[in-house]
């Protein structure tokens, strides 16, 4: 009994509409007709009503709170419960304000069905359409139009069939098929979780209990955004754990994996748990863990997938749908943060290609921002390239926020992968170059006198300490030898002009493009610039390639044990059990084949 | 997946995103069985460690039970441990009943104060040292950032509006008419200096969810919540001048979830037996607008 009680379903719902169509009315309905109200709730509320001289409305069961009992309208998603014969419910009370539409999206999000309330003497309003359209968007599937107040129509079933047809005409422009509209009463309880005698169709309850629980993830490709990679040394445990939730599929002991966008590859070795015993499979909707075959340098935010499945979208440019909810607008040539599946990285609005009124879908094309309320298309660019899934296919990789100062400022879904450039990035450079402000002395005299070619040589790999060493001893060796070399300490710029760029995995985005246009700069009078990024990947790479042009860099990779581990292109691949003298060499022998060093001055 | 399974796996993948995002991250434990299935599941999310400090805030009115709980915890999961008081308040009889001032005001000088404090780290914080099984000033003032905090949305009207991941400004007040969006999966883990970020795991469980998963991972916690033979039991923990026992003989975990599943709790509020609720006309809530919990 005990368990099967607590293997009962659950569903959340929300409840969307516009204000004053009866939203919370329905939920205070619903939670007295199935006997979900504590004790002395419903009699506490009738006596705060009575010694308010109110009359006693359900909607104040759900209004909680002081400030909205004085502005009686719903604030925020709040949450109850409720349970039918089939399964538990947890219900979402969304407010119909625009001005919380944040806070109704936040509801409707994490709902799987969606109960849709119209005012059938009010009808059809400008947030019963943009509440439809978010509905869309956040891609809630299963939905029941409620036609609330009937008794203010007399009942008159005219006044609902126009209703239904005029919103099916609606919801069909923002790709919603609603699964039923039903006539209500909520107030007094018609068609709620009782029949009338007048209407043949399903009531509230049946309606939500006919919805099918979200089923069919496991069948799709296996997609687990990393979370995490966890390895509690302290604790004497030396597992380096993949930690994150499966969206999709099912993973088993030994499958083959593919992390994007690092292309990396390995296999399932164990499948970790607390308290457990051993698992040999996981399925989607189960946050795990599991070690690998191989020790691969994962980042967390790569999406790993089944090397037997279709692979995810790996690009920069991804055109999308977004609706904002800043209180600044989205504007191109502002740097934002995207949050994707696991991924975190910058972002900035690429080109704008048409901006829609969420509640009556008109489309203003003249627009260069996306305001507040507003929902768009457009083209988004990231910093460095991304995996995911296009909505349509996969819709839980397939969808995105956008944080702008600390806030979430969008929400969105992917609609296609464009081709992988940095188109931002490239016409930036192109700009700044066209009105590069030189000086007296041009770049080929300063080579001439310093008898080297300036030149950007960035070390990387996993051991910081070795890279400053190795940087450090590049440094003395050039200066020496007379050329003009420095070093530039990446912990300077952490103090210096990046302080007030805050800490985290997505500042580091930042971090390389600062360090990429001080690079130019410093390159640019001549010197042979040496830098170390420890943790750089391939795109940190191209970005400081692109920022510093039109002079050269040079990639030098020092690895640890396993010289293919980090997977990255470089010019060079020091041999780490070489002594520190012999990896200078190397790097001095290839600025000399390079040209960087004379020979060419004789 | 059951719903227990679901529940679980969306605290876990919460656990972690906090984890992952703040660097000063704590986990309040009050000791009851909110917080400790709280602390279960964070043994779930990071493979048998806990990788944060637990935060106890002791008002030394605390059923004597609990601290005892407290730390044979402690000792037996190599757990983080920290408290934290108001000691001014009660070395200067700021408290209820037997010192000068009425339930809420001890509410707000023992809890809320103390609770502010601590995670400013302003007021000093003890750490329990493992070797001498003591505890002892802890050097770190660092302010936490993040704090993980076992609040259901069940529990009463003000905490069914709370966001997974729940922002307070520099004066730790909440503000509940403009809080953030949460979309999916995605929640609020970026924040402005100075502030600070509450975080909900439990959000979504309810007292039943609570117990069936006591039973069912077979969690230990405090035997104040059973009958002892007196015919009373705790259902909810708190101090001892303000908590009061229900009259019930559920000796074990599997006769309190008979119990509230269809015997005589299933439709009494849990907070029942907590005084300091009915006073003010809501006046948890003021307490948490302010930052308690």
């Amino acid at each position: 009994m005990a368990a099967e009680q607590a293997a009962r379903e659950q569903m959340n719902v929300v409840v969307v509409g516009h204000v004053d169509h009866g939203k919370s009315t329905l939920i205070g309905r619903l939670l007295a007709d199935t006997g979900a109200l504590p004790e002395g709730k419903l009699e506490q509320i009738q006596e705060f009503c009575r010694r308010n001289a109110r009359p006693f409305e359900y909607a104040f069961l759900l209004d909680a709170l002081k400030d909205e009992q004085a502005q009686g309208i719903t604030i925020d998603s709040a949450r109850c419960f409720f349970r039918s014969a089939q399964r538990d419910y947890i219900i979402i009370d969304a407010p119909g304000h625009v001005e919380f539409l944040k806070n109704m999206v936040s509801g409707a999000a994490r709902a799987e069905a969606a109960l849709l309330v119209i005012d059938a003497h009010e009808g059809i309003r400008e947030n019963s359409r943009r509440h439809g359209t978010m509905l869309s968007m956040l891609g809630v599937r299963q939905v029941v139009v409620l036609v609330n107040k009937m008794d203010l129509v007399g009942y008159d079933l005219g006044v609902f069939a126009a209703i239904e047809r005029e919103y099916t005409a609606f919801l069909e422009r923002v790709g919603l098929e609603p699964a039923g509209f039903v006539p209500i009463c909520a107030r007094d309880g018609v068609n709620i979780s009782t029949r009338a005698p007048w209407y043949e169709g399903l009531t509230v309850l049946e309606q939500l209990d006919a919805f099918p629980k979200e089923r069919g993830r496991a069948a799709q490709p296996f997609r687990l955004p990393v979370q995490d990679i966890y390895k509690f040394t302290a604790g004497g445990d030396e597992r380096r754990i993949i930690a994150g939730t499966v969206e999709t599929g099912t993973l088993a002991l030994g499958d083959a994996v593919v992390a994007y966008p690092s292309g990396k590859r390995s296999a399932i070795r164990s499948i970790e748990a607390f308290n457990r015993p051993p698992q040999r499979q996981v399925a989607a909707g189960e946050a795990t863990g599991f070690t690998l075959n191989e020790e691969l340098y994962l980042r967390p935010g790569e999406l790993l997938c089944r090397a037997d499945d279709a692979p995810p979208a790996v690009s920069t440019r991804l055109r999308v749908n977004i609706f904002w909810m800043g209180k600044a607008p989205l504007r191109a040539g502002r740097p934002y943060k995207l949050k994707l599946a696991a991924a975190r990285v910058a972002v900035q609005l690429a080109e704008l290609r048409s901006v829609m009124d969420a509640s009556d879908l008109s489309s203003s094309r003249g627009k260069t921002q996306v305001e507040r309320h507003d929902v768009a298309e457009c083209v988004l660019e990231t910093a460095k390239p991304v995996a995911f899934d296009l909505a349509s296919e996969l819709p839980v990789t397939g969808r995105f926020v956008i944080v702008d100062n600390f806030e979430i400022a969008g929400g969105g879904i992917v609609l296609q992968a464009l081709s992988d450039e940095r188109r931002v990035l490239e016409a930036h450079v192109s700009q700044r170059e066209a009105a590069w402000e030189s000086g007296a002395v041009a770049l080929h005299e300063r080579e001439a006198r310093q008898r080297h070619r300036a030149k950007l040589v960035v070390a990387i790999g996993p051991d910081e300490a070795a890279l400053r060493e190795l940087g450090c001893a590049l440094e003395r060796r050039l200066f020496d030898a007379g050329h003009a070399a420095y070093y530039l300490g990446l912990s300077n710029l952490e103090r210096g002009i990046d302080a007030g760029v805050f800490d985290g995995f997505e500042r580091r985005d930042e971090r390389v493009r600062r360090l990429g246009e001080l690079a130019r700069i410093l390159t640019a009078s001549g010197q042979i610039v040496i830098t170390v990024l420890p943790e750089a990947d391939q795109a940190d790479l191209e970005t400081l390639r692109a920022l510093n042009a039109p002079q050269q860099i040079l990639t030098v990779q020092q690895s640890a044990a396993r010289a293919d581990a980090l997977g990255l292109a470089t010019d060079l691949v020091l041999d780490p059990g070489t002594a520190l003298p012999a990896r200078v060499q190397s790097i001095w022998s290839l600025l000399e084949d390079r040209q960087v060093l004379p020979d060419f001055v004789i | 997946m059951d719903k227990l399974d679901q529940l679980e796996a969306k605290s876990v993948y919460i656990l972690r995103e906090a984890y992952r995002d703040f660097r000063s991250l704590c986990m309040l434990w009050s000791i009851g069985k909110d917080s400790t299935v709280l602390l279960w599941l964070a043994r779930r999310a990071f493979f048998g460690h806990v990788p944060f400090p637990l935060v106890h805030i002791d008002t030394h009115f605390k059923i004597p039970e609990m601290i005892s709980y407290r730390d044979n915890l402690a000792r037996e999961w190599q757990l983080d441990m920290i408290y934290g008081e108001n000691a001014q308040a009660l070395a200067e009889g700021e408290t209820f009943p037997a010192g000068k001032v009425d339930r809420l005001t001890c509410c707000r000088n023992l809890k809320r104060d103390a609770l502010k404090h601590t995670l400013a780290g302003d007021w000093p914080r003890y750490r329990l040292d493992h070797t001498s099984g003591q505890y002892q000033l802890d050097p770190s003032r660092e302010p936490y950032s993040g704090v993980i905090v076992g609040a259901r949305a069940d529990e009463e009207g003000s905490r069914s509006k709370e966001r997974y991941f729940s922002p307070r400004d520099q004066a730790n007040e909440w503000d509940v008419g403009d809080q953030p969006p949460e979309l999916w999966n995605q929640f609020k883990t970026d924040f402005a200096p100075g502030t600070h970020v509450r975080i909900h795991p439990l959000l979504d469980w309810t007292e039943l969810n609570v117990w069936e998963y006591i039973e069912r991972e077979r969690i230990p916690v405090v035997p104040l919540y059973f009958d002892q033979g007196k015919g009373q039991r705790y259902r909810s923990l708190g101090c001892w001048p303000c908590t009061q026992p229900v009259a019930s003989t559920a000796r074990s975990v599997a006769e309190i979830v008979a119990e509230l599943r269809s015997g005589k709790f299933a439709r009494v509020a849990e907070r029942a037996g907590r005084a300091q609720d009915k006073e003010d006309g809501g006046g948890l809530e003021t307490l948490r607008r302010e930052g308690y919990m």
